[in-house]
């Protein structure tokens, strides 16, 4: 039975309007409501279900962040994860923590944990950079299935549907094997009140990417983070005619 | 001497109150001393007045006891607030993105997912011991994950309630190890419903007349139980009840056997227990309300919740202990509405400008916002109070209740009046949220009862503190202390040096001047109370229109007390909202003071105690015509 890591991350609710800071060298997060990256929580119902089918035998979360990365990890802990482990990374520099760190980071520890598949959400809804899973995989050299709709253990192998432009692909990794999860692969489920209480017991490990030989610092520096242009208030016009006319004048007929 | 015994009692309750409102008559009469000599009763014991950590209670008194109000109550420790926080999230998800109220409603009962999913989700067992398959939260945690449910469904609200807030709180509070052991587990991870059954069609408010009985079976093993309940909620469904009934208690001193209530654990497989269909309703349709019958229900005696004879202890302390929880619910009702009104006030164009900039709507708007600000207020405070240990909320409880459940009222009327025509439509949620919360004032003690109560109870407690006064008064040179205090008090208050109780110290600074207000009150709230002790006398319990007045001048000043409180906090600790809550602060604080002096000057007001006669007659004429007695202005 294959033991899986699973990371997760947290990140700003997707329902909070994002707002730049004033020193605008990043967004606003304190007082602001995290939650578990979405694209996360369906990896990690999927490593649980592997866990629940049997197919899995150990699932570890794995967090990189300041200490209120906990909070994720719980909550990952709280949906059936077996244990965690907390990356720990001091806010000044988690601002400057990329995928390449990331990957490096998972790459060692699923070495360390022998992990056999790693499933990571196939982005975050913060950065938006897609890199992570493919990153790890690269690192490991190890396959990788990305954007898994559906994944069927077979064997020795992994049956791993994906989703792409204009259709599904399906195709066949060996493991050990990095997958990414995309927005279909499940519905994942709620922690229960009574899990989350459980998952206080749970072991939650820290430590530090030192630790872990990985090296962090910096590779870009942020320079200005902008709002997106506000959009320009349109106007009512009083007929249909007018509003060719003025159609016409803006070049749009 | 009854009066003795009872004024030291007091922690009674509402249906206590009123049912022995013929005992409170011997109390009261002591404090004016014509009436007490001419009872020529000899003084049977120098107790001193019974003491209590109530603000409620010591108002009554003009006293300030500040202990449960100052400093805003924060019983969380860091891990606690860790856990709720951890709680609030999934279940707010869970009523966001599973539970639909509309549906329920229309189904009349709760989805099966939703509420297999409430299960799943821990929801029936928030505050057992987790040793026993709950989350073992406090009241405060409860009050937080509560306010959430409020927020979004009060049908499933009451299915929730009814089952750990009064069904099986009993075993909670007075369950032996035992009945805990083999109940608890089975109310939370074996998924059995309880229900809490009390009321039977010849009782409501007068709880203690109840007509079900129980008697010892010939083998003296157990109780045979028969009679009907009546308005059950949770009756269909229930497994585990907490069923109030009459049973034959000999009198140890006398021997004389009489019927008094007692408390039992009727298992449905116990056999003999049915129930009626469900009872179509004018809101919380999806929680199950039903009649309950009992036929030879055979409970074995180590069902006995609290000791035999004791039930009615045990049903109010039930009720009392689960007051505060509605106060939670009803702040998270007008959170939600108020939101939906916003939502809509800030959109809507009327006559070229958004309505929200007109000052009809932003006065509903301030109103909406203030009173959920003192309800939640007051819901936290109490839990808090109750963490603590205190034992002395029950008249706070019983505010909080009455409070909570008027507001949600009126700002839910509010909400809906806000968005006109589209607040009417079902499709807004509101018409629903109306419906469903018109059973507030109603269920779980009356507000005209809880209003009794909290006027009576507080009086009876004043009326003891006067009656020391007098005793000292006998003994002049024992009591000097007491007395000296006593005078000087008068003295400074008669000659306007002082306006007595000073309740700035405890308040920021910004909030002097409220606080300035709210310790007038206090003084004119216990000279008042005084006055009418003196006035009516034994006769105050049957003046209920004074009574009214008396107990809604201690909700506006108690109230006050509680925003002073959580304002200052907030500034203290320079919160976000703090000059938001510090403006709703005054405003309720001046609104309130106004109030209170025009419902105390009330009682000596030869026009406004005209009036309780003038209405006293209006309502006679009116039920001796069985209807109205004017015709219409045609004549025909």
């Amino acid at each position: 039975m294959a033991r899986v890591l699973v990371g997760v991350k947290r990140v700003i609710d997707y329902a909070v309007k994002i707002r730049v800071k004033p020193d605008k060298k990043g967004v606003v997060t304190e007082g602001v409501k995290h939650s578990m990256n979405p694209f996360d929580e369906i990896a990690v119902e999927e490593a649980v279900k592997m866990k629940e089918k049997k197919l899995a035998s150990e699932v570890v979360a794995v967090s990189c962040g300041p200490s209120q990365a906990q909070e994720t990890l719980r909550t990952a802990l709280a949906m059936g994860v077996d244990r965690a482990i907390h990356v720990e990374v001091p806010a000044g520099e988690y601002e400057t923590l990329q995928p390449i760190h990331i990957s490096k980071i998972l790459a060692k520890l699923a070495q360390e944990e022998k992990a056999d598949i790693v499933i990571l959400g196939k982005q975050a809804i913060d950065d938006d950079s897609n890199q992570t899973a493919q990153m790890t995989a690269g690192v490991l050299d190890w396959p990788q299935a990305t954007f898994a709709s559906k994944i069927e253990k077979k064997d020795s192998e992994l049956h791993v549907t994906r989703e792409i432009d204009g259709g599904l692909e399906n195709i066949k990794v060996k493991l050990p094997a990095v997958l990414s999860a995309d927005l279909r692969l499940n519905e994942p489920r709620y922690a229960t009140l009574p899990n989350i209480m459980k998952a206080k017991k749970k072991p939650l490990k820290k430590i530090t990417p030192k630790d872990l030989g990985v090296d962090i610092s910096p590779r870009i520096e942020i320079i200005s983070v902008e709002e997106p242009p506000v959009r320009q208030a349109g106007s009512v016009v009083p007929d249909v005619d007018t509003l060719i006319s003025k159609l016409k004048e803006s070049g749009h007929v | 001497m009854h009066s003795l015994r009872l004024v030291n009692k007091v922690n009674v309750t509402s249906a206590e109150a009123v049912s022995r409102l013929r005992l409170v008559d011997t109390a009261t009469r002591c404090i004016s001393t014509t009436a007490y000599r001419s009872s020529g009763k000899p003084e049977k014991s120098n107790k001193p007045a019974p003491k209590s950590q109530s603000f409620v209670m010591n108002m009554f008194r003009g006293h300030v006891q500040a202990s449960q109000v100052f400093p805003y109550p924060q019983v969380l420790d860091e891990e606690q607030v860790d856990t709720l926080q951890m709680l609030v999230d999934p279940t707010t998800k869970f009523f966001a993105e599973v539970n639909d109220p509309l549906k329920n409603d229309q189904l009349e009962k709760v989805e099966d997912q939703s509420l297999e999913g409430l299960w799943e989700l821990g929801a029936f067992g928030l505050q057992v011991p987790q040793d026993l398959g709950g989350l073992g939260l406090n009241n405060t945690q409860y009050a937080r994950l509560v306010e959430i449910v409020g927020a979004n469904d009060l049908g499933v609200g009451i299915t929730l309630g009814a089952h750990q807030s009064i069904g099986f709180k009993g075993i909670l509070l007075f369950g032996t190890p035992e009945q805990k052991a083999k109940y608890l587990p089975r109310v939370t991870t074996e998924k059995q419903f309880a229900a809490f059954c009390l009321t039977e069609p010849s009782c409501g408010s007068d709880a203690g007349s109840i007509k079900s009985r129980a008697v010892p079976s010939p083998d003296g093993k157990h109780w045979v139980l028969n009679g009907s309940k009546i308005w059950i909620s949770n009756g269909g469904l229930a497994e585990i009840m907490t069923v109030f009934a009459q049973t034959p208690v000999k009198d140890e001193k006398t021997g004389e056997v009489k019927d008094k209530v007692t408390a039992f654990i009727v298992e449905r497989s116990f056999g003999g227990v049915t129930n009626g269909p469900p009872e179509k309703k004018m809101g919380i349709k999806c929680s199950n309300t039903t009649e309950v019958y009992y036929e030879d229900v055979k409970i074995p005696v180590e069902n006995v919740l609290g000791g035999v004879g004791n039930g009615f202890k045990v049903a109010m302390n039930i009720l009392n202990n689960g007051r505060f929880g509605m106060a939670a619910a009803m702040s998270g009702t007008m959170r939600s509405v108020t939101k939906t009104a916003v939502d809509f006030a800030t959109q809507r164009m009327q006559f070229g400008q958004r309505i929200d900039s007109y000052g009809a709507i932003q006065e509903k708007i301030a109103r909406m916002s203030t009173l959920q600000y003192v309800t939640e207020s007051i819901a936290y405070m109490i839990s808090g109070n109750m963490d603590s240990g205190s034992q002395d909320y029950h008249l706070e409880a019983a505010i909080s209740k009455v409070f909570a459940s008027e507001c949600a009222w009126y700002v839910t009327d509010e909400a809906i009046q806000i968005m006109g025509g589209m607040g009417f439509m079902r499709g807004s949620g509101l018409e629903r949220v109306m419906r469903d919360l018109r059973i507030f004032r109603i269920f779980e003690g009356t507000n005209d009862i809880l209003r009794l109560f909290v006027a009576l109870t507080g009086i009876q407690f004043a009326g003891a503190h006067l009656k020391e006064l007098q005793r000292a008064f006998k003994n002049p040179a024992a009591n000097l202390g007491l007395l000296l205090g006593e005078a000087r008090k008068r003295a400074i208050a008669s000659v306007g040096l002082d306006s007595g109780p000073d309740m700035t110290k405890y308040v920021h600074p910004e909030l002097k001047p409220c606080a300035e207000q709210a310790s007038k009150c206090v003084a004119d709230f216990g000279r008042t109370i005084e006055t009418a002790l003196i006035k009516y006398n034994r006769k105050i319990v049957e003046e209920q229109f004074v009574l009214n007045r008396i107990a809604n001048a201690s909700i506006d000043l108690y109230t006050m007390v509680v925003v002073l409180s959580r304002c200052t906090q907030s500034l203290n600790n320079k919160s976000p909202s703090a000059q938001h809550e510090k403006l709703m602060t005054e405003l309720w604080c001046n609104e309130a003071s106004a109030r209170i002096e025009k419902n105390l000057k009330a009682l000596s007001s030869s026009t406004e105690l005209g009036n309780f006669s003038k209405m006293a007659n209006i309502s006679k004429n009116v039920c001796q015509n069985s209807g109205l007695v004017q015709s219409n202005p045609l004549g025909f």
